[in-house]
C-alpha cells in the first residue's frame, strides 16, 4: 500500500519550514518531492535599496548559524569592488571569527544529528560544550549569534592579550571534548548502527549533483574553497582538507569532527601569529560600475555572493547561492529507497539551513498547477480584501 | 474483615492510590536520573525537587481540550485509554506485595499468575496498535505498524527470560517463585543473563530509547499518540508509568528475590528493588540512540532470543543434574 507522508512544512524533525513529501510503501520511501518557499524574506530585493555598509548587517541576517560567512562573502566582494584591502590584523581577526563560527556550527550539527537519531545524551553534551565557543564569540564581538564584526575594509573590534590567552586556553577543553565525541560517535553501537550505510552518495553522484561542503567531502571529493581558491589569508595557513570515503551519514559525521580538529589548529595558528597594526582602513562609499563573484567556505560548504555595482553607493544586484541549495539535489537522490526512519538523518546530514536557501518563490495556482505572477499591488489588494472580510465577521478593528 | 482487607488491597496498597502516587514518583525518578546523566537539572519547580511535576502534568492534561478526529473510530478512540489503564492497574494487583494467606493464595495469587501477568503486560501493546489504527492519522498508522513489528521481536525473548526462573523454582506462582529464591539467594546469579535479556525487552515493551520507535518524534511526530490529547493522553501517559512499575515489579519478583519481610520491610524492598530496575532502564535510555524497527527485530532474534534459550537450557540442565 502506497501513501504519502508529509514531512513539513511543520514537523518536529525540521527546525525551519520546508516541505518534503514522501511516498512510502510500508517503511520504505519510493519517491521524494521537495517544496521550498515557506521562508522567503525578499532579502536580495531589500539589498538593492540599501547602501553597501547597511547591506553587511542585512546579509548577516540571511542565516542565524553561519551569519559571519555571509557577511565575509559579501564584504570580500564589496572590498574588491571598492578596491580596498583590509589590513593584515583585520583579516586575521575576520578569519578567526570565521573558524570559531565553523566550530560552533559543527558542534551544533553534531547535537542535531544526535537528536535526529534519538541520541539525546549526545545532543545535550555537544551543546553544553558549544557554549565554550559561544562565550569566546561573545567576548570577541559582544554577540552570540550575529557578531557584526565585519565592516568594509576590516573588522570593527580588536582583541587584547588577555582575550588571546583565554581563547588559547579554551582550545584545550574543546580539543579534549572533540576527541571524546570522535570516540563516542565512532563506537557507540546503536548510534553507528543508525548512521553507517545510510544515505549513500557515491563520488560520481556527488560530483554530478554538485554537492558541496562536508556532504561532498564525505563522498571523497576533496573540495574546499579555502584550499582550492584561497581567499584572504588562507593561502598561508597550513591545514588539511578532511575527507571520508564511506559516503554515508557516518562519513559526514566523521568529516565534521575531523574538521573541528583542523579548525582548532587554524585558530591556534591565527592567534600565535597575530600581527600588529590597525584592524580596519577607511573605505569609500561608492563603488565603480562592475561586478564581482565572491566565494567562501561556510561551515556547510561553498557560499557564493554575486554583486553588481552601478556607480552608486547601493548594489544594483545581489545574488546569494547558499550551500544548502547546492545540496538539495543530492539529498533527494539519497532519500529514495531509504527507510522512513532515515529521513531526518539524511536530511539533517547536509546541515540544512532553509532560510539561507530561500532566495526566490514561484507562485503556483492550486487548481491548474500553472505558475502565476502576482504583482505587489495585487497582494496589497488581496490583503485589504481579506482584512475587510475578517473584521466584519469577527467585529473587531483590524490593523491592516 | 476480609472484605475490608480486599478493599484496602484494591484501593490503597498496591491498588489505585499507591499505583497513582508511586507511578508518578517513578516517572519523576526516571526523568531526574535521565536528566542528571545528560548533565541537566530535570524537574525542579513543582513541589520539593520537582517531585510533583508528573502529577502536575497529569492534572494539566486532564484539564486540556479533548479533540477527537472526525474520521476516527470514536468508540475505540475513547475507550482504549480507559481500557489500557484498567489492564495495567489489574496487572498491578497480581504483584506479590502482601497477601491474605501466602500458602493458600487467593484472587491475587494463584498458580499461573505469572502467565496472567505477562498476558496483561502484552495487552497494552495491542491497545497502542488499536489506538493508533483507530485514529486514522498517517503518522499514527506508521507508528501502529511499528508497535506490532517490534512486538514480534521482543515478546518471545521476554517470555523465555521470565519463564526460566519459574522453571528453576518449579512453580507458576509469583509468590512461590519469590519464596524459592529467598530461600536460596545464590541461585539468583544463575538467572543473570535472563535478567539482562528481560531488562532490554522491558525497555522495548515500554517503548523507551533505544526502542522509542513507535513515537519517534523526529520521524513520525507523535507516532501512536499523534491524535490523542487531553484526558486520553493523560490516561495513556499514566498507563505507561504504571506499566513501568508493574514490569519492574515483575522483574524484581522473579530475578531479584521478591519482597519478603512483612508489610513494612516488604514495602521498602519493593521500593528499592523496583527503583533499581527503573534506574537500569534510565541508564539504558541515556546511553543509547534510537535504532530502526528492522534492527529491533534482527537484534531481538539474533541476540536476545538465543541468549534466553541458552539461559533456559542451562536452567533445565542445572535442575536435572544438580538440584
Amino acid at each position: 500500500m502506497k501513501f504519502q507522508i508529509p514531512i513539513g512544512p511543520q514537523h518536529p524533525a525540521l527546525k525551519e519550514p520546508i516541505s518534503l513529501r514522501m511516498t512510502v510503501e510500508g517503511e520504505v520511501i519510493r519517491d521524494a518531492d521537495l517544496r521550498l518557499g515557506y521562508n522567503h524574506r525578499g532579502i536580495e530585493k531589500l539589498a538593492e535599496e540599501r547602501t553597501y555598509l547597511q547591506n553587511i548587517y542585512l546579509t548577516e541576517r540571511i542565516c542565524g548559524i553561519c551569519s559571519h560567512s555571509h557577511t565575509t562573502c559579501f564584504v570580500q566582494g564589496v572590498e574588491a569592488l571598492l578596491e580596498v584591502v583590509a589590513p593584515r590584523r583585520g583579516q586575521f581577526l575576520r578569519y578567526l571569527v570565521a573558524e570559531l563560527e565553523r566550530v560552533h556550527s559543527h558542534l551544533l550539527w553534531l547535537g542535531v544529528a544526535g537528536h535526529e537519531a534519538g541520541f539525546d545524551s549526545f545532543f545535550m553534551y555537544t551543546w553544553r560544550d558549544r557554549e565554550v565557543v559561544m562565550d569566546i564569540l561573545e567576548m570577541i564581538s559582544g554577540n552570540r549569534v550575529h557578531y557584526a564584526i565585519n565592516t568594509l575594509g576590516g573588522v570593527r573590534r580588536d582583541i587584547d592579550e588577555a582575550l588571546r590567552t583565554k581563547i588559547l586556553d579554551s582550545l584545550g577543553i574543546l580539543r579534549a571534548r572533540t576527541d571524546y565525541y570522535f570516540k563516542l560517535g565512532a563506537n557507540e553501537p546503536s548510534f553507528v548502527g543508525r548512521l553507517a550505510g545510510v544515505g549513500r552518495l557515491s563520488k560520481e553522484d556527488a560530483l554530478a549533483l554538485c554537492a558541496v561542503g562536508p556532504t561532498a567531502r564525505a563522498s571523497g571529493v576533496a573540495h574546499d574553497v579555502r584550499r582550492d581558491d584561497p581567499y584572504g589569508i588562507y593561502g598561508e595557513i597550513p591545514f588539511e582538507v578532511c575527507t571520508a570515503d564511506s559516503c554515508d551519514v557516518l562519513g559526514r559525521t566523521v568529516v565534521r569532527i575531523k574538521e573541528l580538529g583542523q579548525s582548532y589548529n587554524i585558530i591556534e595558528y591565527l592567534l600565535r601569529n597575530l600581527p600588529d597594526g590597525p584592524v580596519a582602513v577607511k573605505a569609500p562609499r561608492r563603488a565603480k560600475p562592475g561586478e564581482v563573484v565572491s566565494r567562501d567556505e561556510a561551515p556547510r560548504g561553498e557560499n557564493i555572493h554575486y554583486i553588481k555595482a552601478n556607480g552608486s553607493d547601493k548594489p544594483e544586484r545581489l545574488k546569494v547561492r547558499a550551500p544548502t541549495l547546492a545540496n538539495y539535489a543530492a539529498t533527494l537522490a539519497r532519500l529514495k529507497n531509504g527507510f522512513i526512519a532515515d529521513i531526518p538523518l539524511i536530511f539533517a546530514a547536509i546541515d540544512p539551513c532553509i532560510c539561507c536557501a530561500e532566495r526566490t518563490v514561484e507562485l503556483i495556482d492550486g487548481r491548474s498547477g500553472r505558475p502565476t505572477v502576482v504583482r505587489w499591488s495585487d497582494l496589497r489588494r488581496r490583503a485589504a480584501r481579506r482584512a475587510g472580510r475578517v473584521s466584519k465577521k469577527r467585529n473587531v478593528e483590524c490593523p491592516l | 474483615m476480609s472484605a475490608l482487607k480486599t478493599l484496602l488491597y484494591v484501593f490503597v496498597y498496591p491498588g489505585l492510590v499507591f499505583m497513582f502516587v508511586y507511578s508518578t514518583f517513578c516517572e519523576w525518578f526516571d526523568r531526574k536520573v535521565y536528566a542528571r546523566l545528560q548533565n541537566r537539572m530535570g524537574p525542579t519547580h513543582t513541589g520539593r525537587w520537582g517531585l510533583l511535576q508528573p502529577v502536575a502534568d497529569f492534572f494539566k492534561l486532564m484539564a486540556k481540550e479533548d479533540i477527537v478526529p472526525e474520521k476516527a473510530d470514536k468508540t475505540m478512540f475513547t475507550l482504549l485509554p480507559i481500557f489500557g489503564l484498567a489492564v495495567v492497574a489489574t496487572a498491578m494487583l497480581l504483584l506479590p506485595v502482601w497477601h491474605f494467606n501466602p500458602a493458600a493464595g487467593g484472587f491475587n495469587s494463584f498458580s499461573g499468575d505469572i502467565i496472567v501477568l505477562l498476558y496483561l503486560l502484552s495487552l497494552p501493546t495491542i491497545i497502542f496498535f488499536l489506538a493508533a489504527w483507530s485514529s486514522t492519522n498517517v503518522f499514527s498508522t506508521v507508528g501502529g505498524t511499528r508497535v506490532l513489528t517490534m512486538f514480534f521481536g521482543y515478546e518471545v525473548p521476554l517470555f523465555l527470560a521470565v519463564l526460566s526462573p519459574a522453571l528453576l523454582a518449579g512453580s507458576w506462582r509469583l509468590a512461590e517463585i519469590a519464596r524459592f529464591f529467598q530461600a536460596k539467594p545464590v541461585l539468583l546469579l544463575v538467572n543473570l543473563p535472563g535478567f539482562i535479556v528481560a531488562v532490554i525487552c522491558v525497555q522495548a515493551k515500554l517503548e523507551r530509547t533505544p526502542f522509542d520507535i513507535p513515537h519517534a518524534e523526529t520521524e513520525i511526530v507523535g507516532g501512536t499518540f499523534t491524535e490523542f490529547s487531553g484526558k486520553k493522553l493523560a490516561f495513556f501517559r499514566l498507563m505507561t508509568d504504571v506499566e513501568m512499575v508493574v514490569s519492574s515489579g515483575l522483574l524484581a519478583t522473579v530475578f531479584l528475590g521478591g519482597f519478603p519481610g512483612g508489610l513494612v520491610l516488604g514495602f521498602l524492598q519493593f521500593i528499592v528493588k523496583t527503583l533499581f530496575v527503573i534506574f537500569l532502564l534510565s541508564l539504558l535510555r541515556a546511553a543509547t540512540s534510537r535504532i530502526r524497527v528492522d534492527q529491533v527485530v534482527s537484534f531481538a532474534w539474533g541476540y536476545l532470543a538465543p541468549l534466553a534459550v541458552v539461559q533456559l537450557f542451562f536452567v533445565i540442565l542445572l535442575k536435572g543434574f544438580v538440584l
